[in-house]
C-alpha cells in the first residue's frame, strides 16, 4: 500500500498533461489519501515546457515536490524527461513516451535535439528504473491520437501497487461517453506496454 | 465525498455559498479561472468587465445597492483598479464587496511579482490569505461576513500556487437559486456614497477606527472562526506564517508551534505577542515582501529569523524554506535538504546538452505574417509592444519589440517617443481585447496630440493569452449571452483617425503594404487593424496542410524566419549549402499558407 508518492509530470504544452495529473491527483483521493496538484497556466502553454506536480500522502502540505525526491518522473516527450531529470531522486523511476516534439530552437538555430540512445542512457543512469513507451502509436492503434494520455495513465498505473479499476475509472469518468470505448483500448494497451 | 478543487474554483464555489450576486473581472492570469467558475453557478451574474478598474466599479456599483459583489484580477490589474479602490475604502460599502488579488510570486506570466498585502496596508483595509483551496472557499464567506460587519472592502489574496493547485474540498451540489432583484436604493446622507473632499476628511479617523475593530476582531473571533489558527508542537520553536507558506513550514517543520494567519491585514498583534511570549525563538516564513515581519518587529516583538535567512525575491518552495530553515539552525540532520542527498553528478547533468524550448505562436497564429512582417521594418522603426501573446513578437526569430510596460501602454510610448523627436518610426503593437482594456485613452490622446504614429491592432476576437475569453469586441457575455459587439475599425474612425485599414491576418504581402502606407501617414495616427481569428476559437478552420517539396527546397531559411513550430529540419541535406532541408509536422500544420507565401521558390504547397 502506497503511503506517500511525488509525481512530476512533464511535457510540451499542448499534449494534454493538466488533464492527465488531474486524474493522477484524483486516483490519490480515491485511495483513500490526500492529494495535490500543481501546476503553472498562461505562458508555459504555448509550445513551451510544461510541468505538473502531483502529491499523495495521508496529509500533504506544500503542492510542489522538492528537486532530488520526485518517486515518478513521467514525461509525455523524449527530450523532456531529460530536462527533468534532476528532479527524480536517485534510483526512481522514468516513464517516458518515445515521441519526440522538436523546440524552436532547434527549428532556428544550430543546437541539435540530442539522439535518443543518449537520452536513454543518461536516464538509466540515474533512475532505477526506465520504462520507455511508444504512446502516439499505441494510441492510434486505439483509435484516437488524442488518447496518447490514457495510454500513459495506464502505463503508469501498472507501475504502481495499485488497483488497476480505481485508475482506469478515474479516467473514463473524465472522458464523454461517445469516447469511453478507445480509451478503454488505450487503457489496454497501455497497461501491456508498461507491464 | 471530496473532491479536488483549484484554489480559484474553490473561491467560486465559496463566493457561490456566500450568496454572491454580482461578480466582474478583467482575465488575467493566475485569476482568471474564478470568474469563468462563476458564472456557471445558478443565480449569479458574472461579467467579464473590459478592463478591472471597470470590473471593481462595477462591484462597487453592486455593493452600494446592496448586494453581496466581487471584483477578481490578477496582482497588476489591482493597479488599475486601484484609483477606486482607494475612495471605496474611505466611504465603505453596503453589500459584502472582495476583491481577489491573484498575485503570482515567481513572475510565471507577469510584469513583476509585487506583494498586493502592501495595498492593504496602503488603503486601509483587511487582507485575507487562504493557504489551500478548502482555506479559500471558507475565507470567502468570512470576507463576506466582515466586510458588511465593518463596511469595508476586504481584498482576498491568492497567488498562482494555490490559484492553480487543486487540494481536496468537501464536494457539493449547488442548489438552483435565481437572481433576486435589488432592494430599493435609499438615500441616506449618514452613509452617503459620495466621496467629497469634506465627506473624506471626515471619513478618514473612521477609517482608522476601523482597522483597530478588525485587529481587535482578528485577535478573537478571527480565532474561533477559524480564519487564524494555533497549532502547538515544540514550544522552542513558534512560526508565524500566512498563504501558501504554511504548507511548505508545516511539511519542513513539522515539529514545531505554529501561528497561521488567515488576515495579514491588519494583524492580531494582541494574539502574536501572546503566541511570541509562549515560544522561545520566534521566527517569520511569509512568501515575498517582510510584510507581516516588519509589523510584528515595529510592535516591539522579537522577531529572530524572518528575511535574513527566507528570500525576499522569488516564488517561496519547499527548497526555499528548508534552506531558510537550515540557516536559522532550525532543522535536524533528518531534514537535511534533500538536493544534497540526491546523487545527480554534474557529469550526468552534462551528457547530453538539452536545447531551451520557449513558447512560441502557434501554428496558424493570425500574428506570425504581421511579425514576419514587422521583423523587416525593425531597422528604421522603434517598437512598442503590449501584453497578450504578441508579446512573444519579443522572441526570436521575429525580435521586433523594443519596449513593453504594462496593459495598454504600447500607444502612449510611441507617442511620447514620437512627440519628444523620435528620429525613427514609431509603431505600437496593441491586441483587441487589450484595445478595450486601456487602448481608447491613449489613442484619444494621440489623436488630439496629433502624434505621427503607426497603431496595429491584432485583432484575433478573443483574449487569448489567459485561455479564449470574450470581450468587447467579440460582443458575447461570460455567460454566453449576446452582448453588442463594438467594431474596432470604426470605433478608430469615429475618434477621429483618418487613416484606419483594415487587413486579413495571414496575407503576407498585404500586411507589408499596408503596413508602409501607415508608416508613410503624416496626419496623426495612423490604424492598422490586423484581422485574424485566434487558432483556437470557432471561428478559425483548418485548411489543407502544407508540405515542403524536397526537390525544390534550397535551404534559403525564409520559411524558418516565419518562426512556426510546425517547420521542422528533415533529415535531407542540400548539397550546394550543406544545410538540412525544411520540412512541416502534418499533425501541427494548421494551412495557414504563410510559409508558402514566402517561400522564395515555390517549394511550399498544399497537400492535394
Amino acid at each position: 500500500m502506497i503511503e506517500k508518492l511525488n509525481m512530476l509530470f512533464v511535457g510540451v504544452g499542448g499534449q494534454g498533461i493538466l488533464t492527465a495529473s488531474d486524474i493522477a491527483a484524483q486516483v490519490g483521493l480515491d485511495l483513500g489519501l490526500d492529494a495535490k496538484k500543481s501546476e503553472v497556466h498562461g505562458f508555459a502553454q504555448r509550445g513551451g515546457v510544461v510541468e505538473s506536480h502531483v502529491r499523495w500522502a495521508r496529509s500533504v502540505g506544500s503542492p510542489t515536490c522538492e528537486k532530488g525526491t520526485v518517486d515518478i518522473l513521467m514525461s509525455f516527450e523524449l527530450l523532456e524527461a531529460a530536462r527533468w531529470l534532476d528532479w527524480l531522486k536517485a534510483g526512481g523511476i522514468v516513464l517516458v513516451n518515445r515521441q519526440k516534439l522538436i523546440p524552436m530552437s532547434v527549428s532556428l538555430g544550430d543546437i541539435f535535439y540530442p539522439e535518443e540512445e543518449a537520452i536513454l542512457a543518461a536516464l538509466r543512469e540515474h533512475a532505477g528504473r526506465v520504462v520507455v513507451v511508444d504512446a502516439l502509436p499505441l494510441a492510434e492503434e486505439a483509435g484516437n491520437a488524442r488518447t496518447v494520455n490514457t495510454v500513459m495513465l495506464a502505463a503508469l498505473s501498472a507501475l504502481l501497487d495499485t488497483d488497476p479499476q480505481i485508475w482506469e475509472t478515474a479516467v473514463l469518468r473524465r472522458v464523454p461517453e461517445k469516447y469511453r470505448e478507445v480509451n478503454r483500448v488505450a487503457f489496454r494497451l497501455g497497461r501491456e506496454a508498461a507491464a | 465525498m471530496k473532491v479536488l478543487l483549484s484554489g480559484n474554483e474553490a473561491i467560486a464555489l465559496g463566493a457561490w455559498e456566500a450568496g454572491v450576486q454580482y461578480a466582474s473581472a478583467y482575465p488575467g492570469t493566475p485569476s482568471t479561472e474564478i470568474l469563468e467558475n462563476l458564472a456557471r453557478y445558478p443565480g449569479v451574474r458574472a461579467e467579464w468587465g473590459s478592463n478591472e478598474k471597470v470590473a471593481l466599479d462595477n462591484a462597487v456599483g453592486a455593493s452600494f445597492g446592496g448586494a453581496r459583489a466581487l471584483a477578481a484580477m490578477k496582482h497588476v490589474g489591482v493597479n488599475v483598479a486601484a484609483d477606486s479602490l482607494m475612495s471605496v475604502s474611505y466611504i465603505g460599502v453596503k453589500g459584502g464587496l472582495i476583491l481577489v488579488s491573484a498575485d503570482d510570486p515567481g513572475a510565471f506570466s507577469s510584469q513583476n511579482e509585487q506583494d498586493n498585502r502592501q495595498y492593504a496596508r496602503f488603503g486601509k483595509f483587511p487582507c485575507i490569505d487562504p493557504a489551500d483551496s478548502e482555506d479559500a472557499r471558507q475565507f470567502v464567506k468570512i470576507a463576506f461576513e466582515l466586510s458588511e460587519r465593518f463596511e469595508t472592502p476586504v481584498m482576498l489574496r491568492s497567488t498562482t500556487r494555490l490559484s492553480h493547485t487543486k487540494s481536496a474540498v468537501e464536494a457539493l451540489v449547488p442548489e438552483a437559486r435565481s437572481l433576486q432583484p435589488l432592494p430599493p436604493f435609499v438615500r441616506d446622507p449618514s452613509t452617503s456614497r459620495v466621496v467629497l473632499p469634506a465627506i473624506a476628511r471626515r471619513r478618514h479617523p473612521e477609517i482608522e477606527q476601523r482597522l483597530i475593530e478588525v485587529a481587535a476582531w482578528s485577535a478573537t473571533d478571527g480565532f474561533e472562526c477559524g480564519l487564524n489558527r494555533i497549532s502547538w508542537g515544540d514550544r522552542s520553536v513558534g512560526v508565524v506564517t500566512t498563504g501558501i507558506a504554511y504548507q511548505y513550514v508545516r511539511e519542513v517543520l513539522p515539529g514545531v508551534s505554529i501561528l497561521k494567519l488567515g488576515m495579514s491585514y491588519p494583524l492580531p498583534l494582541a494574539a502574536i505577542r501572546e503566541f511570541a511570549d509562549a515560544v522561545e525563538t520566534l521566527v517569520v516564513v511569509e512568501e515575498l515582501d517582510g510584510f507581516i515581519e516588519e509589523q510584528i518587529r515595529a510592535a516591539g516583538i522579537e522577531v529572530s529569523h524572518g528575511k535574513d535567512v527566507f528570500p525576499l525575491c522569488g516564488e517561496l518552495t519547499l527548497a526555499a524554506v528548508r534552506e531558510g530553515a537550515g540557516k536559522a539552525g532550525l532543522l535536524d540532520a533528518d531534514g537535511a535538504p534533500a538536493t544534497q542527498t540526491a546523487t545527480m553528478t554534474p557529469e550526468l547533468l552534462s551528457s547530453v546538452t538539452v536545447p531551451p524550448r520557449s513558447p512560441a505562436l502557434c501554428p496558424g497564429c493570425p500574428h506570425r505574417a504581421f511579425f514576419y512582417n514587422l521583423r523587416r521594418h525593425k531597422r528604421k522603426a522603434v517598437i512598442a509592444g503590449d501584453i497578450g501573446c504578441y508579446s512573444m513578437g519579443v522572441l526570436p526569430p521575429f525580435e521586433a519589440m523594443d519596449m513593453l510596460i504594462s496593459m495598454g501602454a504600447s500607444i502612449g510610448m510611441a507617442h511620447g517617443f514620437q512627440r519628444a523627436g523620435g528620429q525613427e518610426s514609431a509603431i505600437a503593437v496593441i491586441g483587441d481585447s487589450t484595445f478595450f482594456h486601456s487602448g481608447l485613452g491613449p489613442l484619444a490622446s494621440a489623436i488630439y496630440n496629433r502624434a505621427r504614429i503607426a497603431v496595429i491592432i491584432l485583432d484575433n476576437r478573443i483574449t487569448a493569452m489567459t485561455g479564449q475569453q470574450q470581450h468587447p469586441g467579440t460582443g458575447i457575455t461570460l455567460q454566453g449571452e449576446h452582448g453588442k459587439e463594438i467594431d474596432i475599425a470604426a470605433v478608430c474612425r469615429a475618434m477621429g483617425v483618418t487613416s484606419v485599414e483594415e487587413v486579413d491576418a495571414w496575407n503576407v504581402d498585404a500586411i507589408n503594404k499596408t503596413l508602409r502606407r501607415a508608416l508613410d501617414y503624416e496626419d496623426g495616427p495612423a490604424v492598422v487593424v490586423v484581422r485574424g481569428a485566434c487558432v483556437f476559437t470557432p471561428y478559425f478552420h483548418l485548411q489543407p496542410r502544407m508540405r515542403v517539396d524536397p526537390a525544390k527546397c534550397v535551404t534559403c531559411g525564409s520559411c524558418f524566419r516565419v518562426g512556426c513550430p510546425a517547420i521542422i529540419k528533415s533529415d535531407e541535406i542540400y548539397p550546394t549549402s550543406g544545410k538540412q532541408k525544411a520540412a512541416i509536422d502534418p499533425l501541427l500544420c494548421t494551412g495557414c499558407t504563410v510559409c508558402m507565401q514566402v517561400c522564395p521558390v515555390q517549394a511550399i504547397a498544399p497537400i492535394e
